[in-house]
């Protein structure tokens, strides 16, 4: 325990721990961020490297290499006094020239944004809403600005009433959890396989922490869903899966599931070609799964 | 005499309307051939010009345009009349009912209200009866409705309260799919979230109901009101004798200045020549048609004079707005997309809900001697001019400012106002997505929220409902709904399928900005 609180301390000190957060960009309204209608926060930057990552461009930070700007068609981009690459919001056109160019896996458009600056963009959209998810790149990358995010909503008179949820890899430790617990409602783990050696093929990274952190927030009653996206010949084989159901059944046999098929939109080349799940295969992927509990589980 | 001749005799030949369509045209064609009510020559000129319009309704009035009539009383008393006794159960009360809508008149000649139909029907719901009945009951009465009153007008209320008269009406609508009857489901903080929910999957299947913001209702009209036709909220045991509109898009166009000389000057006119014509149609149903005093409704008590009106309407906000911003030197300043445009266009219409609520009418007992203001949501004859208060087809902004550029008019339009939104199919797996978005834009004054989804094989014209099938080589073969043939020229005239689809979006998929 002592090793994982001392990971867990040197990876806090290279992260956002202030009131302020590098923000890709926010969702007033989105229908599949969690339960109801919900404000979305895109955290920049990620701890794993998915081959079937939708949005590898919330990556990594900029490193202001300046590529994009050169690139920009509407010339919404350029290089501030101190070198740093600036975003010029009104100017820009959103033909998304500096996310294909960015070698980096990076975006120019993140910017940081103070606690004060999200609530103020949440408040006039709150009437509409369930609630707010953070989402990313990996929004636990940025855990004490989320809480002091979900701290500001909870201590809103008018907003407190919105349900604060995090959308995550999962790949932190307790201390994240135990820093978030007091504030965020419930949290949305993927998980990408449960088979160690698959998912460091998959991810860059194995999958223990990520275990982890779905047992422990089951037990504390915090994790409203376990997304599985399956990709044909990756991470879908049948005993794989039934082994998976198994596994979450142990945890919660009523967890609410979300299986995902594989989409290539925003997906970058790889090197093994990826391929999308016909319709029978997710049928398949929902079969197998229902065998293994009394999940709530939808496929999508 | 020679045009109403020409115009009979291809009515009497046309191969694509049917039987029962070409007499309710033909008798259309009698009441043009009678004058019109006498109106002052600036009014006359006006009408001719269209800048003022009376619906085509026809020149001698003899029948209130929208008849609401007491369905409750008529089921507790019985109707002498129709030699109908109060029924006594619920066979009896839905066929009592659907022999009473054939006799209740409307400008469609048929009736624009079936009543508010879990109110009036779960008294005579026991509780033996199981749901597999109740729903064969009202699939039956509802399969009467579409074919016995084919037009998209006809429109039955529900709600606030939950019942099992109004679970088993969702049940139905989603299994039949049909355009009749158009449907609301009132909305109140007695409502509960799974009601509306339950609403949201049926819009999903068949774009049915709109959802209203009922305490504001009640506020402007008592709790005995209903939503009928489109969305035209009207007092019940009343209704609306007619509806004249006002086009701000013609009386921009001759208006010589600003904004403020538009305010100050053209409004008043303009508004007082609306007035003249609704005026002029009133007298004419009350005191030369005399219906108040032979129909049997009004007789019978079912309904009451006092509880009716006038309906003020105006449409071409847009255009309005968007020619005065130019004027004034703010050439990109667009309704919907710019905060002066949006000021400029909540100023015009609280100065007419000013005027209007200035000018006093005769028998609008109903809105206290005035008429009540109502967001006209066009006739499928009208060409580049935006339906009442909307913002232009296809131009929309997303959906939060949409709503905000809307709700603050909303207030004003006590007889119906109605913005329709496009979402997308994703909202389909998550629809208390949907239940958060209508709680919120009643909650932020919306009186009327419509949506439906981009995918939806049911359309909203101007608030009544086609099925993109039926208007398919309609002009060969026609149509057995009479609103159709409305809603083809709608079609053709404004593209009303090419609406913004709001993105409620798969961002999981692209957060770019």
């Amino acid at each position: 325990m002592t090793t994982v609180l001392e990971e867990a301390g040197e990876e806090r000190a290279g992260r956002n721990e202030g009131p302020t957060g590098l923000i890709t960009d926010v969702i007033e309204f989105s229908a599949v961020d969690g339960p109801g209608n919900r404000f979305v926060i895109f955290t920049q930057g990620c701890n794993l490297n998915c081959i079937a990552c939708h949005n590898p461009y919330t990556i990594n930070p900029c490193i202001d290499c300046g590529d994009c700007v050169v690139s920009c068609p509407s010339g919404a981009l350029s290089l501030d006094a101190a070198g740093s690459v600036l975003w010029d919001a009104a100017s820009c056109t959103g033909g998304d020239t500096c996310i294909d160019v960015c070698k980096y896996d990076s975006t120019p458009k993140a910017r940081t944004l103070a606690v004060a600056d999200l609530i103020a963009r949440i408040r006039p959209a709150a009437p509409f809403l369930s609630g707010v998810t953070v989402s990313g790149g990996e929004a636990t990358q940025q855990a004490g600005f989320v809480r002091a995010l979900f701290t500001a909503l909870k201590a809103d008179t008018e907003l407190a009433r919105l349900t604060c949820f995090v959308d995550t890899n999962g790949f932190t430790d307790a201390a994240t959890w135990q820093l978030l617990s007091p504030v965020m409602d419930a949290a949305m783990v993927d998980l990408k396989c449960l088979d160690d050696a698959i998912h460091r093929r998959m991810t860059g990274s194995g999958n223990e922490r990520i275990l982890a952190s779905i047992q422990l927030l089951a037990a504390a009653e915090r994790l409203h869903e376990v997304r599985l996206l399956l990709l044909p010949g990756v991470n879908d084989a049948n005993d794989l899966l039934a082994e998976t159901a198994r596994w979450l059944a142990a945890v919660d046999p009523r967890m609410r599931i979300k299986v995902i098929g594989f989409r290539h939109h925003g997906v970058r080349p790889t090197a093994i070609p990826l391929r999308e799940p016909s319709a029978e295969q997710r049928a398949r992927y929902a079969d197998i799964l229902r065998a293994g509990g009394d999940f709530d589980l939808a496929v999508v | 005499m020679e045009s109403f001749r020409t115009e009979a005799e291809q009515l009497v030949t046309s191969a694509a309307l049917g039987y029962d369509q070409k007499i309710r045209r033909l008798a259309g064609l009698a009441v043009s051939a009678l004058p019109c009510p006498d109106l002052s020559p600036l009014c006359a000129e006006a009408l001719q010009a269209r800048v003022i319009c009376d619906m085509y309704e026809g020149n001698a009035p003899f029948t209130p345009r929208y008849v609401l009539p007491d369905y409750a009383k008529a089921l507790r008393n019985g109707v002498r009349h129709l030699e109908l006794e109060p029924p006594t159960n619920l066979d009896d009360a839905l066929s009592f009912l659907t022999i009473l809508y054939s006799q209740v008149p409307s400008v469609t000649t048929y009736p624009v209200y079936l009543g508010d139909l879990d109110a009036l029907l779960e008294p005579f719901v026991p509780a033996e009866l199981p749901d597999a009945e109740l729903d064969a009951k009202l699939r039956r009465f509802w399969i009467q409705l579409d074919r016995m009153l084919p037009d998209a007008f006809v429109h039955a209320n529900v709600g606030p309260g939950d019942s099992r008269v109004v679970r088993s009406i969702w049940r139905v609508e989603r299994t039949l799919r049909q355009v009749v009857p158009n449907l609301t489901l009132k909305v109140s903080a007695e409502t509960p979230d799974d009601l509306i929910e339950d609403a949201v999957r049926t819009v999903f299947v068949t774009g049915k109901p709109h959802f209203v913001n009922h305490p504001m209702m009640v506020a402007d009209h008592g709790t005995d009101y209903a939503v009928v036709s489109c969305y035209n909220s009207l007092k019940t045991r009343g209704g609306a004798h007619s509806l004249v509109r006002l086009n701000l898009k013609e009386a921009v166009a001759r208006h010589v200045g600003g904004i403020d000389a538009f305010c100050e000057e053209a409004l008043p006119h303009w508004v007082e020549l609306t007035a003249e014509l609704g005026e002029a149609r009133i007298r004419s149903l009350v005191e030369h048609a005399a219906f108040f005093e032979t129909n049997f409704l009004a007789t019978e008590g079912l309904i009451d004079i006092d509880r009716f009106s006038l309906m003020f309407g105006i449409f071409g906000l847009a255009e309005c707005v968007n020619d005065l911003m130019a004027r004034e030197g703010f050439e990109d300043a667009r309704y919907g997309h710019d905060e002066r445009a949006d000021a400029a266009a909540h100023r015009l219409t609280r100065r007419v809900a000013e005027l209007v609520a200035a000018r006093p009418l005769p028998y609008c007992g109903g809105g206290g001697g005035f008429a009540y203001l109502h967001s006209q949501s066009g006739i499928d004859l009208d060409l580049d001019t935006t339906a009442g208060t909307r913002i232009p087809i296809g131009d929309e902004p997303g959906l939060r400012e949409h709503i905000a550029t809307c709700a603050p008019h909303h207030a004003l339009f006590a007889a119906g106002i109605s913005d329709i939104f496009h979402v997308e199919e994703t909202v389909k797996a998550n629809p208390q997505a949907m239940v958060d978005v209508i709680r919120g834009a009643l909650s932020v004054g919306m009186r009327d929220f419509t949506f439906n989804l981009d995918s939806n094989e049911f359309i909203r014209i101007t608030g009544y409902l086609v099925r993109k099938s039926d208007l398919v080589g309609i002009e060969e073969h026609g149509s057995r709904h009479s609103s159709d043939y409305l809603a083809a020229t709608a079609e053709i005239n404004h593209t009303v399928t090419t609406r913004a689809v709001k993105r409620i979006t798969a961002a999981e998929l692209s957060p770019r900005g």
